[in-house]
């Protein structure tokens, strides 16, 4: 599933699990909301979490072994619905949490997959290793709206075209001119110490995690407006 | 006018006529949206369109000539605003049709004839011979919201100020460097070869085109709105 541990203000999320593809169930989705739960009850201004995770892959999407194990197509059906449901109530987690947060991309991140390091606030990746792969195009499937939406407020024009309508396995390098990594690093050990040390320098510097999250809220204002997430009023403080 | 030749799974639409500016006029807008609505009316699975030209220009915008012609004031304004609806009509009509497509642009492009261009997924361009004048703002013409919200869509920042609001004739290197082309070719013949394997090789994906059509759309979304376009479910196939 996952694990969440503190160090110092840094809280550091691990997709774990049997399942080296980390595929999202709906099980493990609420296992990584309620370790998003847990961080912002113990959060405090200058805290700031890290995603990360181990091995050939980061993320591989929905568990569709889980979504075809029914009788009927119906159900089948109904499965992926929920997972998407499940998977957009992890985002808007992500994108109120009240600290900053970086995703230290280690392998593949596929499909649905590809939504988990996007919903953080700055993405490290391997140079060597891993690519995203928007694969719905290939599948026949179309992107839902909300996550059309999602995409827009990450990037845009050719860049845009090209994380979905392309059918692309794009590699690290790649998405760094894409503007969709922030950094890219040689191996595991390189990216995975580097996103700690980005999230550890983003603590420092001691922000309101409340002011944040509203303010990366704005980031994203057509998806939360989709989702109806209204932006809360917060008082001034002294100017 | 314009020609469409099909080459097995490609679609090759080519302006014509003596007019060699290839202005567009309610003749070239009919002529192109009819040809659009034959090639999308054949099976579109593992189809593309590459839309190329010869000569000088690949088109030069509004035929002004025709515009002017009219007989007063208030008629020149009705022609002049009906080219407008047939822009809209084209942008409409490449925006929903189910295959890639890509154009090779072999020449000068002003105005409209950038609209032309910028309405297909993937443009090329010679790095000689051949720049891109948004001669609007020089003219004294504002640009329409329909044809701004596309321009939004596809650039951002200093290269949308640059295209839009700066009188610039831009060549092939620099739009290249804008993100506005895809790709830059020396010669007429080697951008139109590009142009015809890019769409062979988009081809060969096999996407199914109503899907590609729907994720397409969602590039565009501010752009559909204004236009009415309503974005279509899709049934889930055997996931």
């Amino acid at each position: 599933m996952c694990s969440l541990e503190k160090r110092g203000n840094l809280f550091i999320l691990t997709l774990t699990g049997k399942n080296v593809v980390h595929r999202l169930n709906p099980e493990v989705l609420s296992s990584i909301i309620s370790a998003l739960s847990r961080a912002k009850a113990e959060s405090t201004r200058g805290s700031a979490l890290v995603t990360v995770s181990h091995g050939k892959f980061f993320c591989n999407g929905f568990d569709l072994d889980w979504v075809n194990a029914t009788g009927s197509k119906q159900e089948a059906q109904q499965r992926f619905d929920y997972s998407l449901d499940c998977l957009t109530q992890l985002v808007q987690a992500f994108i109120s949490l009240p600290m900053p947060t970086v995703a230290a991309v280690n392998g593949h991140a596929a499909a649905a997959g590809v939504v988990i390091p996007l919903c953080h606030d700055y993405v490290v990746m391997r140079r060597d290793r891993g690519v995203l792969y928007v694969n719905d195009l290939e599948m026949g499937l179309k992107i839902p709206e909300l996550y059309m939406a999602f995409f827009r407020a990450k990037t845009s024009g050719w860049a845009l075209r090209d994380l979905v309508l392309r059918g692309l396995k794009i590699k690290g390098e790649e998405l760094l001119k894409m503007g969709i990594v922030d950094a890219v690093y040689d191996g595991e050990e390189g990216v995975t110490n580097a996103g700690m040390k980005m999230a550890d320098n983003l603590a420092r510097r001691k922000w309101d995690g409340e002011v944040y999250a509203e303010i990366r809220k704005g980031l994203y204002s057509e998806f939360c407006g989709m989702l109806g997430i209204a932006s809360k009023a917060i008082g001034t403080p002294k100017l | 006018m314009c020609s469409l030749e099909k080459r097995g799974n490609l679609f090759i639409l080519i302006l014509t006529g003596q007019n060699g500016e290839h202005r567009l006029n309610p003749n070239l807008f009919s002529s192109i949206i009819s040809a659009l609505s034959r090639a999308k009316a054949q099976p579109t699975r593992g189809s593309a369109l590459v839309t190329v030209s010869h000569g000088k220009f690949f088109c030069n915008g509004f035929d002004l000539d025709w515009v002017n012609a009219a007989g007063s004031d208030e008629e020149t304004q009705q022609r002049f605003n009906l080219l407008l609806d047939y822009l809209k009509q084209l942008v409409l009509a490449f925006i929903s049709l189910p295959m890639p497509t890509i154009a090779a642009v072999n020449g000068h492009a002003a105005a409209g004839g950038i609209v032309l261009a910028l309405c297909h997924d993937y443009v090329l361009m010679r790095r000689h011979r051949s720049v891109l004048y948004m001669i609007d703002l020089d003219l004294g013409i504002k640009i329409p919201e329909p044809f701004m919200a596309l321009f939004r869509a596809k650039i951002s920042g200093s290269a949308r100020r640059d295209l839009l609001l700066r009188g610039l004739k831009i060549k092939g290197e620099e739009a290249l460097k804008m993100g506005i082309v895809e790709a830059v070719y020396d010669g007429e013949e080697e951008v139109t070869n590009a142009g015809i394997k890019m769409a062979d090789d988009l081809a060969k994906r096999n996407w199914h085109g109503e899907v590609y059509a729907e994720i397409r759309k969602g590039l565009y979304s501010e752009l559909c709105d204004i236009l009415g376009i309503a974005s279509i479910p899709i049934a889930t196939p055997k996931l």
